[in-house]
């Protein structure tokens, strides 16, 4: 059997949250990843963050693709429904079963190749239809079940595992991501958990396209001097521009603050994005600027994390369809089929 | 031509006027309106067509169009016939010949003492007509050029005028058209009145310049009946409504683009929440076919009835995700609107040259349940029924239409619906069920039909949630990479795919009126035609009995046919005798039984192709029983295989 279940002993003391879970009621099954992939750090803060969000497992639906990152949501929200679905291909698959049931939470995992290279084209227009979820790309730069490819996010010159040179341009999703459309884009880095549970936290919060792009060292294939997504380059070259703290409902500003490097960001269910700014000029509301700044930073090499990006007035799919307020999967035959008597006037307008 | 005529084909040797040897019929024959596409004939012929309906005389309606929008050559072919034919005979007795582009290979086309109606404003040479050919010329453009300043009105009112100046010539009751103008221009007083114009222009004037009625006439007869005029797209859309679906993801292509736009339409009408005007169902038109079948897969994955309607290569598109629905037992439905492929083949067209690539569709040991339908209303009927079927059996479920079904106006019997018929949404477990205890696996035969319970996304906090993969998994969902865990998942596939042959639509059998060992079995649109030529078969005595397949996997009756005929004839719309293969592959049939009749030139199969084929091939067998004589096989087997 390779399916290795986590034991269910639990501390009798665990706390519980406010809808009565404990954290481990948020696990799934033991990650079958490599000891030290940043893939199971992104796990761990998924776990971290819909326990603090009070949100029941089975409320979520988790969605991937094919890959390494892909393979994780067997490791988090176990009492989940999860779909294991085709290379580059989830976009599709989350959209449809948003469109089935709006009430549940839709969490899409998916990793650079799946989303970047075979999956481009359902990536941007998932976003640029406002699905209402969260997309995480767990992004190492390199093919890790097939043992050490580069893929499309890969930077011009890093250096592969075996001393190639990567001579195409890198995919930025974040910058594809703001270009098309996405509502909430933000980019994290698994080494830094404290930032990355909350940023997870708001990415659920906000309604419509959420967009987290995760940089995420693969310890197997790119993690060794002259790869741009090795542990060291980003802990070198991050540059934060801003830390979060999400609270569920909005609370006054304390004043552990400087005046003006604070700034609270309400979300549609009312809970807050507390933004602590680290860079002065950044303003997350203003995608021109985002754009620009993202821009030149890359081009100096630097990996900038945080908010990048968040439209509070947002709405979503179902917004744009006008769908009826209940799940279209909870709809019976007397809402659905219209009857004989309507038929017959069917027919009588076809002759 | 190739082939001989029998006595009563021949129209010319039927009833002729004995001075100008012209054709002389009534509510039966056929006019072929040749027209530029983009020119705004559509509509002028289509009055036509229903202007004959209304007079109770039965049409049969084809459009025959180009892959374009504006400029290329295009057809419209209505046939009147009272005895309520619907395929297509062949040969046309009058030509609407507007178009310069076609005019000699339409000309060409007139069976001999035909009519030709052409627009005699410039004058022709004489090369240009045909001697046995009663030309009927009047003068269209000038006639709109002297009425309309407008330059497109001229244009438009052109079809209108020769729709007048036809009501004349054939003797069509013109205050069947008038109505049709009111109901179509109900509140926009000033178009019925000049389309009301433009008729009249033609009508005098086909009256004053010939002896109306020609020899072709149309006489009212009350032989329509409750009878609806619907093409197969709308009706398969009206189908899906009726089946509960929500939510409709597609990317257009030809010819299955309008089974989704009906889909809105019917939506628009029927679906909305009459409190709020919300809607019940949601419709995306996908970026491709790939995202199309990935969004009906989730969404019925999370509970809801979700269809995408395509064309071949769409479906080709979809073969990866084909597999994954198969695998993961995720209740799919799909339109496939066959015509010729590939993207770059014959797009209006139409064939039935995707049974194979569905019946298999996509990698690994798969095989699919498709739905045959003959025509609109069983477009309807399989169009509902899909959903259930694909609930039931949780696995995707085709329903296979053709252009000619799905873009032509059939004349069909009116759509029925129970009121006590209920959707059946197959094994879902409820949190109910859960709580009582019951065992939960998803992939567990707990029935003995193949067929396990599923849970909705969402139904319980704690008990039912399960992994969604491919072949990975073992009865509890549970991922394993195990070769006895893998068999056992096939086996019970194998199981549910013989469930599917139980339940879905059986094959429909009918006796010839006299006791034969020789048989035809057909599929889909092909009826049409196979109806009629079983009617001119019978006066030539040759008698088969018939077997019409409705659906696959195929019901065991099927074999047990082939078994109790000596010859069997398989006529079908594709070069490589798709369902000959399928039926020698799946019922272990000798092919040598199985003679393929094959059309698959892009246009309909006609009463006159199948009559021509199996008449030449039961001949060939040296089969054809003399005048009262029962249906015998009097040559060896070997030679009844060779033929085929």
């Amino acid at each position: 059997m390779t399916y290795l279940a986590k034991p269910k002993l639990h501390h009798p003391a665990l706390p519980k949250n406010a809808v009565g879970y404990t954290r481990r009621d948020y696990e799934g099954a033991i990650s079958t990843l490599c000891a030290g992939c940043g893939h199971d750090s992104i796990s761990a803060a998924i776990i971290q963050a819909f326990y603090e969000l009070d949100i029941e497992p089975h409320r979520v639906a988790k969605l991937s693709g094919i890959g390494c990152s892909s393979k994780t949501p067997t490791y988090f929200l176990g009492n989940s429904h999860g779909f294991n679905s085709v290379h580059g291909r989830m976009p599709s698959v989350l959209t449809g079963a948003a469109l089935a049931n709006r009430d549940l939470i839709y969490l899409g995992v998916s990793g650079d190749g799946d989303s970047a290279s075979i999956g481009l084209g359902q990536f941007a227009h998932v976003l640029r239809r406002g699905v209402n979820m969260v997309y995480i790309v767990e992004n190492n730069g390199v093919y890790g079940l097939t043992k050490g490819q580069f893929s499309a996010t890969a930077d011009k010159g890093s250096k592969s595992k075996r001393g190639a040179i990567n001579s195409d341009e890198p995919i930025d999703l974040v910058l594809l991501a703001l270009a098309l459309g996405a509502t909430f884009v933000a980019r994290g880095f698994s080494g830094d958990k404290a930032q990355l549970v909350p940023l997870i936290r708001a990415a659920v919060a906000h309604r419509g396209a959420a967009f987290i792009d995760v940089v995420s060292p693969c310890v197997a294939f790119n993690n060794h001097p002259g790869s741009t997504k090795s542990y060291d380059y980003v802990r070198e070259h991050n540059e934060a521009v801003n830390r979060l703290d999400f609270m569920p409902e909005r609370a006054p500003i304390t004043t552990d603050y400087a005046e003006g490097s604070v700034r609270d960001v309400v979300l549609h269910d009312g809970g807050t994005v507390r933004l602590r700014k680290l860079h002065a000029d950044y303003d997350p509301s203003d995608k021109v600027g985002a754009m620009a700044y993202l821009e030149s930073r890359r081009a100096q090499g630097e990996v900038v994390t945080g908010l990048l990006y968040v439209d509070t007035q947002s709405d979503d799919m179902h917004a744009s369809l006008r769908t009826v307020d209940a799940p279209l999967n909870s709809l019976g035959d007397a809402e659905l089929v219209p009857g004989h008597a309507a038929l017959a006037a069917v027919n009588a307008s076809l002759r | 031509m190739a082939y001989r005529m029998s006595r009563l084909d021949d129209p010319a040797e039927s009833v002729m006027d004995t001075r100008l040897k012209s054709i002389v019929r009534v509510n039966d024959f056929v006019v072929k309106f040749a027209n530029v596409n983009g020119s705004g004939s559509a509509s002028a012929n289509g009055l036509f067509a229903r202007a004959i309906l209304r007079m109770g005389v039965p049409v049969a309606a084809r459009n025959i169009f180009p892959s374009n929008i504006q400029g290329l050559p295009t057809w419209y072919e209505v046939r009147i016939v009272e005895a309520g034919w619907r395929g297509r005979r062949g040969g046309v007795d009058l030509m609407v010949a507007m178009n310069p582009q076609t005019w000699d290979k339409d000309v060409a086309e007139i069976e001999s003492g035909g009519y030709l109606f052409y627009d005699s404003t410039k004058p022709l040479p004489p090369s240009k007509f045909r001697d046995d050919v009663t030309a009927l010329g009047v003068p269209l453009t000038a006639i709109c050029n002297e009425t309309y300043s407008d330059v497109r009105q001229r244009q438009l009112f052109k079809n209108i005028v020769y729709l007048g100046a036809l009501s004349a010539l054939l003797d069509l009751d013109a205050t069947e058209i008038e109505r049709l103008f009111a109901e179509q221009y109900r509140g926009k007083e000033a178009l019925l009145e000049s389309n009301r114009k433009a008729l009249h222009l033609g009508r005098d004037y086909a009256l004053a310049h010939f002896d109306c009625p020609i020899g072709l006439t149309v006489a009212r007869r009350d032989a329509v009946g409750e009878r609806i005029f619907i093409d197969g797209n709308d009706a398969a859309a009206l189908g899906a409504v009726y089946g509960g679906a929500t939510v409709a993801a597609w990317y257009p292509i030809t010819p299955s683009s309008s089974l989704a736009e009906s889909f809105a339409k019917w939506c628009r009408k029927l679906r909305v929440e009459p409190a709020t005007g919300k809607q019940r169902f949601a419709i995306v038109q996908a970026e491709d076919e790939l995202s199309s079948i990935g969004m009906v897969i989730g969404a019925a994955w999370n509970g809801a009835r979700a269809f995408t309607a395509t064309s071949g290569p769409g479906v080709s598109l979809m073969q990866e995700f084909l597999g994954l629905a198969y695998f993961a037992e995720i209740p799919t439905v799909l339109f496939d609107v066959q015509r010729g492929s590939p993207s770059t083949g014959m797009p209006t067209r139409t064939q039935q040259a995707d049974l194979i690539s569905c019946a298999y569709a996509s990698h690994g040991d798969t095989k699919h349940v498709l739905l045959l339908p003959e025509d609109p209303r069983e477009c309807f009927e399989f169009g509902a029924l899909a959903f259930d079927l694909a609930d039931r059996l949780q696995t995707p479920v085709f329903v296979m239409l053709d252009l000619d079904i799905g873009m032509q106006d059939w004349l069909c019997e009116p759509l029925t619906w129970d009121d006590s018929r209920r959707l059946d949404r197959g094994k879902v477990m409820t949190a109910q069920e859960l709580d009582a205890g019951r065992d939960f696996g998803r992939y567990l035969d707990v029935d003995g039909d193949g067929i396990p319970y599923r849970t909705y996304p969402g139904t319980h906090a704690a008990k039912g949630s399960y992994f969604t993969r491919g072949t990975t998994k073992d009865r509890y969902a549970r991922y394993t990479e195990e070769g006895p865990a893998y068999v056992d998942n096939m086996q019970r596939l194998q199981r549910k795919f013989e469930t599917a042959r139980s339940i879905v639509p059986k094959p429909v059998l009918t006796r010839a009126a006299q006791p034969t060992n020789a048989g035809v079995i057909w599929f889909g649109s092909t009826g049409a035609a196979m109806a009629e030529s079983l009617a001119e078969l019978e006066r030539q005595d040759i008698h088969l009995d018939r077997l019409r397949i409705r659906a696959f996997p195929f019901d065991d009756a099927i074999p047990e046919f082939v078994a109790a005929h000596d010859h069997v004839f398989v006529v079908e719309q594709n070069r490589d005798a798709q369902l000959k293969m399928l039926l020698v592959n799946e019922c272990g049939i000798d092919p040598a039984k199985l003679t393929s009749v094959l059309h698959y030139d892009g246009t309909p199969i006609t009463e006159r192709f199948i009559t021509r084929e199996i008449g030449e091939k039961a001949r060939l067998y040296n089969v054809t029983p003399l005048s009262g004589i029962r249906y015998q096989v009097t040559g060896n087997r070997k030679a009844g295989g060779r033929a085929a």
